[in-house]
């Protein structure tokens, strides 16, 4: 089981300066961590799709992220949540090619591919909340079972 | 009059800050004059920063005579928010931070006080405090002028700050006949693609272009919107009859972009030379090193 180390920071996703300042913040706390370059690259780039996800679709929102420690392991986990209109078919949703915009439909299945943990919680009317999670990589890696 | 002591009568805590203020403008400019604020702002002569603590006190007059010692936006501030915005970003260049320059302007508030003290020595003590808080009122909404025209200032630098961005955005570099190069930096969000995209076409029609080099080393982020933005440019090249070519592409960018399951859809080189060494091949030029030759 892991512990929390505490949340990092929270920030407000309303504009596309936001998203800027989003991939910013995780790649600082990425680098922080000691997360390579290459972890570092595909968690900050999930965190663009998934942010870009909370303004367009959700209407906008906020990412938490917290440390986490387990074992000797450090990771970072990142909460992103809207107030949106929420997703009905969450399969549907996770499917490559599948967009309710114009964009490629690779964002939320392409970032569940770029970190360890993924878990969505969505209801509709309710809103979304998606929560990644990324781990340093130094053997044992740590994962948790669904 | 209703400011002057008549028959025992005090005047309303207010009005006696403003006389006060008239009365006591030289020294307290004398004092503020001392006060790194203004001592460090101004720095030509010491009469130059006295000068500068009477306008400041003038101003504070006046908001007392109109008894809006709690409004920011009182007439009386208008005349120096200038003189305090150019305080403000002096000290700001001078490396302070903004709790700083407030702590400096909190700074000037105790000289007052204490002349103020001294002049009702006499005066009934609740008066004196009624006096004193006025004061402290007054005192607290010039910095709030203060901080409020620092902001704005922020604000407008910001502004310029954005508009140039746009402006930095990409210049189109001629590498050879017919082949042109854009080196992309920064974030690709739609404004700034949309100006790629148009920069980018002109100078396939202007300098006849039949290789159109894409340059992303620059780019710290390639998600699946910038991967979108990029194929666009290059489908709308393409129309034109220039083959685009996607370089820089780093090993971290390379294998995020595999993970994320994008599937960009055009010839990509690791570097720039890279690029440029195809274009020439394909234009049938190649690089041919004389030494090598002669050997």
């Amino acid at each position: 089981m892991h512990t929390a180390a505490g949340v990092e920071a929270c920030l407000p996703i309303r504009s596309d300066m936001d998203l800027v300042w989003v991939r910013q913040h995780v790649r600082q706390a990425a680098a922080r961590l000691g997360f390579g370059l290459v972890e570092q690259t595909k968690l900050v780039t999930a965190a663009s799709e998934l942010a870009r996800n909370t303004l367009v679709h959700g209407g906008g929102g906020q990412m938490e992220a917290t440390h986490l420690s387990s074992g000797g392991a450090q990771g970072l986990r990142l909460a992103f949540t809207d107030e949106g209109p929420g997703i009905a078919d969450l399969d549907q949703a996770l499917s490559d090619g599948y967009t309710s915009g114009d964009g490629l439909g690779m964002g939320l299945s392409g970032a569940r591919r770029l970190v360890h943990d993924f878990d969505i919680e969505s209801t509709p009317g309710d809103g979304t909340t998606v929560r990644v999670t990324c781990w340093v990589a130094q053997p044992p890696r740590p994962r948790e079972e669904a | 009059m209703p400011e002057h002591e008549a028959d025992g009568q005090l005047a309303t805590p207010t009005h006696e800050v403003r006389d006060f203020l008239h009365r006591r403008r030289e020294q307290i400019a004398q004092r503020w004059a001392d006060e790194p604020l203004f001592r460090t702002v101004f720095t030509v002569s010491r009469d130059e920063a006295v000068e500068a603590s009477k306008v400041v006190v003038d101003a504070l007059a006046q908001v007392a005579d109109s008894e809006q010692v709690e409004d920011p936006d009182a007439a009386g501030f208008s005349g120096v928010r200038e003189q305090l915005a150019r305080m403000g970003a002096a000290r700001s260049r001078a490396g302070l931070s903004n709790t700083q320059v407030a702590s400096e302007l909190a700074a000037l508030r105790p000289p007052v006080e204490n002349l103020l003290a001294s002049d009702l020595e006499d005066a009934p003590p609740e008066h004196l405090r009624a006096c004193s808080t006025a004061l402290t009122v007054l005192m607290g909404t010039l910095r709030l002028v203060a901080m409020q025209t620092a902001l704005s200032e922020w604000q407008a630098l910001s502004d310029r700050q954005r508009l140039q961005l746009m402006e930095v955005a990409t210049p189109v570099i001629r590498l050879w006949d017919g082949v042109v190069a854009v080196p992309l930096i920064g974030t690709l969000d739609s404004a700034r693609s949309q100006v790629v995209m148009e920069t980018l076409l002109n100078a396939v029609v202007d300098q006849h272009a039949r290789f159109a080099i894409l340059d992303i080393t620059g780019v710290p982020t390639v998600d699946s919107l910038v991967a979108q933005h990029l194929m666009k440019t290059v489908a709308a090249a393409r129309l034109m009859g220039a083959q685009c070519i996607v370089s820089g592409i780093r090993p971290a960018i390379a294998q995020t972009i595999v993970h994320l399951g994008l599937d960009l859809d055009v010839i990509t080189r690791a570097s720039l030379a890279d690029a440029l060494g195809y274009a020439l091949h394909e234009l049938g030029t190649d690089i041919v090193n004389p030494g090598a030759g002669q050997r």
